[in-house]
């Protein structure tokens, strides 16, 4: 049956090759958009919460009531005390974060980049590629993510100078490169981390904070389990033996981040609607060709094709017409992110894109049901110009 | 009873309509040896083409039996008929006969792909057949590429490749010029008597009758007359081109 089935689906896909092949092209623009819109969707979302999700840390520490918002909450070193003496917890680091300008050696341009001040040898510092690790609290160092080295041309050993605001003033900063950390984006900025203290003293302070000297204060604190199984206990310990703090899992906060649960449901809501229109693009296509198709699918029936046969014809030329339309797309979008700009958030990411492949190559099925029903239901009796 | 490839035993076929049920067959009883070629004639409206249609098994009568090599047509299956139409039967039809995708050769091997018999033997017949009914230069041509009457000729081949017992041909002269007609009938009804099927062709042209061995007449659904004499049957022909 099979045999038949797929002989005469792919005679008539051959011998109208044109025609077919103008859908395959419409899926394979289809399959353009989704994977684009798809790979938007991670590479914003990716820039969004690349330096959180990969954090060796289970759980986030937050002052209480600030609805799991890391630049709304402050935490100071008294608390970190407490969140170190609580049980399971393996080793704890604080977390500021802030905005600075990187001036770009090569032109002298300004660079916007999240300025991370982490712990050295505490959750909270990334891991480094290349060169060290952070040296001391009060180091003058910093370690750069990928990022922000492609787009400053910096190097280890390197001179990084950062332009902040203090009160009225711009004043300008040097650290040295030490390391540089793999994609460490946060909040959709290329990431430069320097030790905690050295972030207290180079970051943006409004005028009422400057030469009053008081304890650095931090927005988080960071902690990692001794077993990353027990996260629900801890989390319950910490709230009660640590005062007015909240804590959250690396998931709640990534969902709690400014913009990405809405950004991410918008992408998707995006993508989901594309492959509806493919649907019904392809629904279309093979119904008004099944609707020219009556008197040869008649002619077919009448010397005894049975349905079986006549039904998988119509779905393995979709599934031919589809997964044509879907290979082709995908080559153009492989080609086409070649020539993008490392810029431009767009990031390939395997689960998403076979997910989006699969449900492409499912609308051409899906599409076609109405017409393969129409199909079945022809009466061969037509074929004989007899009854209409 | 008698090995008739076909009989039937007073088939009524009705339709209901706005001015009431029409019986569009009424109590019909024939029968056709193998190797028999006859001929169904009659005025339009008289029931040729729903006859035809229910010894194709792809009409159900509202009565009445139907035996095709013993088989009865009226209380099968439809998976039954389906195969009995892909086994049993071989048809032409007025129009729209061949897959549109299918060069002439392969609408003719069809037939024996769909029975699963398609060998270097059948393949050979296919391309012996099509040759003799004058198609030797257009076996790779599309439905699409061809006359009328060519579209014909493949049709007729593709109706005798398997060797099914009953050969249907509604019209199979209809788009054809007088000459090609002839031609056309006349290779049929000798394939049909060389291969020993039963035929049967509706036809609106008494001329064509000259190559049958009896002509059924009908009218209002009736049976109205059965010629058997070979003197008869051509004085039928002779007498010109309408029923
Ligand atoms: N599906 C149908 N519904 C209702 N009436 C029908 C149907 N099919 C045929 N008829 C009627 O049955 C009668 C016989 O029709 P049929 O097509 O068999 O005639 P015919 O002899 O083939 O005519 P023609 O020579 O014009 O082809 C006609 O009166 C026709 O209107
Ligand atoms: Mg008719």
């Amino acid at each position: 049956m099979l045999s038949i089935s797929s002989y005469l689906a792919l005679k008539e896909v051959w011998r109208n090759r044109g025609r077919f092949l103008l859908v395959s092209l419409v899926i394979a623009l289809i399959t353009l958009l989704v994977l684009f819109i798809a790979a938007l969707g991670e590479g914003l979302g990716n820039g969004n919460r690349e330096y959180i999700s990969k954090l060796d840390a289970e759980l986030v520490v937050f002052q209480a009531k600030s609805d799991f918002l890391i630049q709304a909450s402050r935490l100071g070193r008294n608390r970190l005390l407490s969140v170190r003496r609580v049980d399971g917890v393996d080793n704890a680091g604080m977390l500021g974060t802030t905005n600075a300008n990187l001036i770009v050696p090569a032109d002298n341009s300004s660079l916007k980049v999240a300025l991370l001040g982490v712990e050295p040898g505490r959750p909270g510092e990334p891991p480094v590629e290349e060169g060290q690790q952070l040296g001391t609290s009060q180091a003058k160092e910093a370690i750069i993510d990928r990022n922000t080295a492609l787009r400053s041309k910096l190097a280890i050993g390197d001179m990084l100078t950062l332009r902040v605001t203090q009160g009225t003033d711009d004043e300008f900063y040097k650290l040295r490169v030490v390391g540089i950390t793999g994609g460490q984006q946060y909040a959709l900025q290329p990431s430069v981390f320097v030790p905690f203290n050295t972030w207290d003293t180079v970051r943006p302070k409004s005028e009422a904070e400057i030469g009053v000297s008081s304890d650095p204060v931090a927005n988080v604190i960071l902690v990692k389990l001794t077993d990353p199984s027990q996260v629900e206990q801890v989390r319950s310990l910490l709230t009660r033996q640590v005062e007015k703090v909240d804590a959250a899992t690396i998931d709640e906060v990534i969902q709690a981040l400014p913009g990405y649960s809405a950004q991410q449901s918008t992408l998707n809501t995006q993508g989901g609607f594309t492959l509806f229109i493919g649907i019904l693009v392809i629904g279309g296509f093979f119904q008004i060709q099944i609707l020219q198709k009556v008197p040869q699918i008649g002619v077919l029936k009448a010397i005894g094709t049975s349905n079986p046969i006549v039904a998988t014809a119509a779905v393995i030329q979709i599934v031919v017409v589809t997964v044509i339309g879907v290979a082709v797309g995908g080559l153009l979008t492989f080609l086409l992110s070649l020539f993008f700009p490392p810029t431009i958030p767009i990031v390939f990411n395997g689960t998403s894109a076979a997910v989006a492949i699969i449900a492409l190559v499912l609308i051409g099925p899906l599409g076609g049901l109405v017409s393969i029903r129409y199909a079945v239901k022809i009466e061969p009796l037509k074929a004989l110009g007899l009854s209409s | 009873m008698t090995a008739y490839a076909l009989e039937t035993q007073s088939v009524i076929k009705t339709y209901n309509s706005d001015s009431g049920i029409i019986k569009a067959v009424d109590d019909v009883s024939l029968q056709i040896a193998a190797g028999e070629f006859v001929a169904l004639v009659g005025p339009s409206g008289s029931g040729k083409t729903t006859m035809l249609s229910i010894l194709a098994a792809l009409l159900q009568p509202s009565s009445g039996q139907i035996l095709l090599d013993g088989q009865d047509l009226a209380t099968m299956s439809d998976v039954a008929r389906v195969a009995l139409r892909r086994e049993k039967i071989g048809f032409t039809f007025q129009a729209n006969n061949l897959v549109p995708y299918l060069t002439a050769v392969e609408n003719v091997e069809l037939m024996l792909r769909l029975n699963k018999k398609l060998d270097r033997a059948g393949r050979m017949r296919a391309r012996e057949l099509l040759a003799r009914l004058g198609l030797g230069e257009r076996l790779n041509n599309l439905p699409g590429q061809m006359s009328g009457g060519q579209q014909q000729r493949v049709a007729i081949a593709r109706a005798l490749i398997h060797s099914p017992s009953l050969v249907l041909a509604d019209e199979p002269t209809a788009s054809l010029d007088t000459e090609r007609a002839y031609q056309v009938v006349e290779t049929f009804a000798g394939l049909i008597h060389e291969q020993n099927r039963a035929g049967i062709m509706v036809t609106h042209d008494l001329r064509m009758c000259e190559y049958v061995d009896r002509v059924l007449q009908m009218q209002d659904g009736k049976l109205v007359k059965i010629y058997t004499d070979r003197k008869d049957i051509l004085k039928l022909a002779k007498g010109g081109r309408h029923s």
